[in-house]
């Protein structure tokens, strides 16, 4: 073992046996948190992830946190296929801040951009079978046998030839000594037990009475509330507070004011808020004082006039144009959204002298931890980020800034401060999806098929602020993904990005980043191209997708499914569109929406196929489908955040509208099961919905959808 | 002094009369099951039951249930026999969680008033619970298998 492993796995005890609070949820039966954490020290620990105690308990450390995708099961499912334990036998720990647990995909510990079962498919699945393979040596030293005489299953070692058994439990301490095999054997897909089983998930139980701990579910001893005015315009500052009004309300104990933002802090959330609402605050809005919705889209629009950096090209894309028999050109536009998570922003922090505690609920325990040792400027192993359940994530917490805010404000108040923001605050201090501007060129040739796509992205560059390091060549894989994978066969394509910030607001990842974006407006282009060359719009895809066996597959069975050469009454029409990025998930979904008369949009039923490769647990891919397409059709209908003089307009779910239970269409998800490398789930749903909206709307209407939300009035 | 009865439990609090439940409920009871998600009855997330009737406690000033029966989701069952909670487990609703103890307070008020209800009464009942998840359809399905559960005399 070297010497940073010995580091690693002594800061990871002590971390699980200092705070029981990072145990959660799913114990069993009759099993204390204090006992679980003693535990520890006795424990068989052969990896970061995985704990067997001396009772039998098994522990997975979770690197990924659980915000609704089903993560807390999907992850426990790979390690119990290998390790030989019922699922129902695993307990989970949130992981400490450790870069034990980074996500391969991005060298930290991050859950976003639908990547955890890609992630850690393998190490998880390796993580458990080299525990198992060392309970069995254990167990076959303990009877001197072989181990291949010896066989693991449901928590303990069986010698098969004497029957002889002796459970985990027993095993741990002597496993713990031995040397951890040099190589494993992982189980072939035909031998998986649990893997593509719709197991229940482990959450569910702690969800329905109302344990679940979510970071705002914090409470501590001597704990104060607070809530927060940020500058309503981005790089405002405060110029005075009038704070007497506040200060006489009761409950309300102190008034931090920092240059960009005022925080009241007070006995309870209800006196902060009174308190908040009673301040005067002047600002000096800065820059962006002045700035609406409409120069940001002029300027966007301007800026698509010039090239930007390629991110593919095929042939000769001008050539083929100057060919061509007929040529179509379109721009589309998609508006600032916000995320809207349930759960609003919270942070909870107490700052001592010698060191500090937050607990809150992040997509990225390694920048949490980092923002709260730059802001305290105490040492790194002194600070401890505690992680929750995630009340929604969809992107948002990915950024940290509510974390480095209440860090900030904790500094100046003498016990643990938890942080909340109210939902006008969430709704108008959001990271937002950016606006997107994007132009289009087609050629086709005397018979209507497609003989060159260009294609302009412009919009700003979010990695280039998120992931530097991945930003090389001045090309932004989240801008131009999904559009730069095109699987049309079209012999001349060019695909640029045009990058294109705007200050005035904060912009991020949001559900299904670039690809809902790049997904809306290629479906749509396609669309047009189909009826231009009055094709049937799954027919004209299905021409071109002779290099995409896997994409034919989903378009065919969600045409099948729903019904795609079925006539539809007046009113009605079906719009397809077809999904596939680096996430390595094939999907093909049918809309089917109604419009009446008077312009009101009724989505009736979305029918999804889906390819994602080997499945881990079907339930869960579908609950996540239907969730995207929620989350997708809220987006496309309504979703909007627009400014004036530099402020968000919006500020809650009465003009930031979301879909309700009413106007829930019925959706239907069948899956193509295959043993293909795992593909992202998360975030696909949501990308390929507002171009079969879209798509639907021109079957029902003949008004092609170029911007959104959907406005068929504004449509030509 | 208010007093308060939660989940059967007796409590007096020291408030002020307009303070709203949710704020009461969750920090000085310590009752966090319940939910903030909107201050302005826009989302459901606070919904309880006073008399048996859902409040979105958010906006319901704590003066309201002084001496009413106040029931919220940790009061629903004590182990999960309730038949919305065992439903609500085999369709696999919840996905992140939090609207969920809304959505249950507003399904049980549907049931005792529509014991079998429709698809129409669901989307009455709770058009007013927003889930920016979209568990709806399993929401849906599971306020009907809860239904059945009860119309065959399974436990209340």
């Amino acid at each position: 073992m070297s010497t940073f492993e010995m580091k690693r796995r002594e800061f990871l005890r002590f971390s699980l046996a200092a705070s029981g609070g990072l145990l959660i949820g799913f114990y069993l039966p009759g099993k204390s948190k204090m006992a679980l954490a003693q535990d520890q020290s006795k424990a068989f620990t052969p990896n970061a992830f995985v704990r067997v105690a001396s009772d039998g308990s098994v522990t997975l450390v979770m690197p990924q946190v659980e915000m609704g995708q089903g993560t807390y099961t999907a992850m426990p499912m790979l390690l119990a296929e290998e390790l030989e334990v019922a699922l129902d036998q695993i307990q989970l720990a949130h992981a400490p801040a450790d870069k034990a647990y980074a996500n391969r995909f991005f060298g930290e510990q991050m859950t976003g951009a639908s990547s955890s079962v890609r992630a850690f498919f393998e190490p998880l699945r390796r993580a458990g079978a080299t525990a198992r393979t060392m309970l069995v040596n254990s167990a076959a030293a303990r009877w001197k046998v072989d181990p291949g005489s010896c066989q693991a299953r449901n928590g303990a070692v069986t010698h098969t030839p004497t029957g002889r058994t002796l459970s985990y439990g027993d095993l741990a301490a002597k496993a713990a000594a031995l040397p951890a095999p040099d190589k494993v054997t992982l189980k072939g897909p035909k031998d998986f037990t649990l893997i593509g089983t719709p197991a229940k998930r482990l959450d569910t139980p702690s969800k329905v009475n109302g344990t679940a701990q979510f970071g705002i579910d914090v409470r501590l001893p001597r704990m104060v509330i607070a809530t927060v005015a940020a500058s309503p315009v981005v790089g405002g500052k405060v110029v005075g507070v009038d704070d007497e009004k506040a200060k006489a309300v009761p409950g309300v104990r102190q008034i931090v004011r920092l240059d960009d933002v005022v925080a009241v802090v007070a006995d309870h959330m209800w006196a902060a808020k009174q308190g908040l609402a009673a301040l005067d605050i002047r600002w000096d809005d800065g820059p962006n004082g002045r700035v609406n919705t409409g120069d940001v889209v002029r300027s966007l629009a301007n800026a698509s006039q010039t090239s930007g950096v390629t991110a593919r090209k095929d042939g000769d894309p001008a050539a083929a144009l100057a060919g061509a028999a007929k040529k179509i050109e379109a721009t589309y536009e998609a508006p600032f959204l916000a995320h809207a998570t349930m759960e609003p922003p919270n942070c909870t922090v107490h700052v001592r002298k010698d060191g500090c505690d937050v607990w809150t609920g992040t997509q990225v325990m390694t920048r949490a931890h980092a923002t709260a040792v730059e802001v305290t400027g105490l040492p790194p192993e002194s600070v401890v980020v505690h992680n929750h359940l995630i009340g929604g994530g969809f992107g948002r917490r990915l950024e940290e800034d509510f974390i480095t805010q209440a860090v900030r404000i904790a500094k100046h108040v003498d016990a643990p401060v938890k942080v909340v923001w109210t939902r006008e605050e969430d709704i108008q201090h959001d990271v937002y999806r950016p606006y997107y501007y994007d132009r289009f060129t087609a050629g086709l040739d005397a018979r209507g098929m497609p003989v060159a796509w260009t294609h302009r992205i412009v919009g700003p560059a979010i990695i280039a602020r998120y992931l530097p390091a991945a930003f090389k060549d001045g090309k932004d894989v989240d801008a131009i993904d999904g559009a730069v994978q095109l699987l049309y066969d079209i012999p001349a394509i060019h695909v640029e990005h045009v990058r294109h910030e705007e200050p005035v607001l904060a912009t991020g990842f949001w559900r299904g980043v670039g690809v809902t974006h790049n997904t809306f407006v290629i479906e749509s282009f396609i669309d047009e191209l189909a009826a231009a060359s009055k094709r049937d719009p799954v027919a004209f895809r299905r021409t071109l997708l002779g290099k995409s066996p896997r994409a034919i597959a989903v378009l065919d069975l969600a045409a099948k499914e729903a019904g795609w050469s079925r006539a539809l009454p007046r009113g009605r029409g079906r719009g397809v569109a077809l999904l596939y990025s680096d996430w390595g998930t094939y999907l093909a979904q049918v809309a089917e929406v109604e419009v009446t008369g008077a312009g009101e949009i009724r989505v009736r039923r979305i029918v999804c196929a889906v390819d994602c490769g080997t499945v881990v647990n079907p339930a869960i891919v579908k609950a996540q489908i239907e969730s995207g397409v929620v989350y997708g059709i809220s987006a496309a209908l309504w979703g909007e955040i627009t400014i004036k003089n530099g402020r968000v307009k919006q500020s809650n779910f009465h003009n930031y509208r979301v879909l309700r239970m009413n106007e829930m269409p019925s959706i239907e998800v069948h899956l193509i099961r295959n043993r293909e490398t795992p593909g992202g789930i998360g975030e696909p749903g949501t990308s390929v919905t507002a171009p079969a909206l879209a798509n639907a709307i021109y079957a029902a209407t003949g008004k092609r959808i170029r911007k959104l939300p959907i406005r068929i009035k504004e449509a030509v | 002094m208010i007093s308060l009865i939660v989940n059967k439990k007796k409590y007096e609090v020291d408030v002020s009369p307009d303070t709203p439940l949710l704020w009461v409920i969750r920090e000085n009871l310590g009752l966090t099951g319940t939910k903030y998600g909107c201050g302005m009855a826009q989302c459901g997330a606070c919904t309880v039951h006073i008399n048996g009737e859902a409040v979105r406690s958010c906006v319901a000033p704590v003066s309201r249930a002084a001496g009413q029966e106040v029931t919220t989701i940790e009061g629903l069952s004590p182990d999960l026999s309730h038949p919305l909670q065992r439903a609500w487990i085999a369709e696999d609703v919840p996905q992140c969680g939090y609207c969920q103890s809304g959505q249950i307070m507003a399904a049980a008020v549907l049931l005792r008033e529509k014991p079998r209800p429709t698809d129409e009464d669901i989307d009455r009942a709770m058009a007013g619970n927003l889930c920016r998840c979209g568990t709806y359809p399993r929401i849906r399905k599971a306020i009907h298998r809860a239904a059945r559960t009860m119309a065959k005399g399974g436990p209340k």
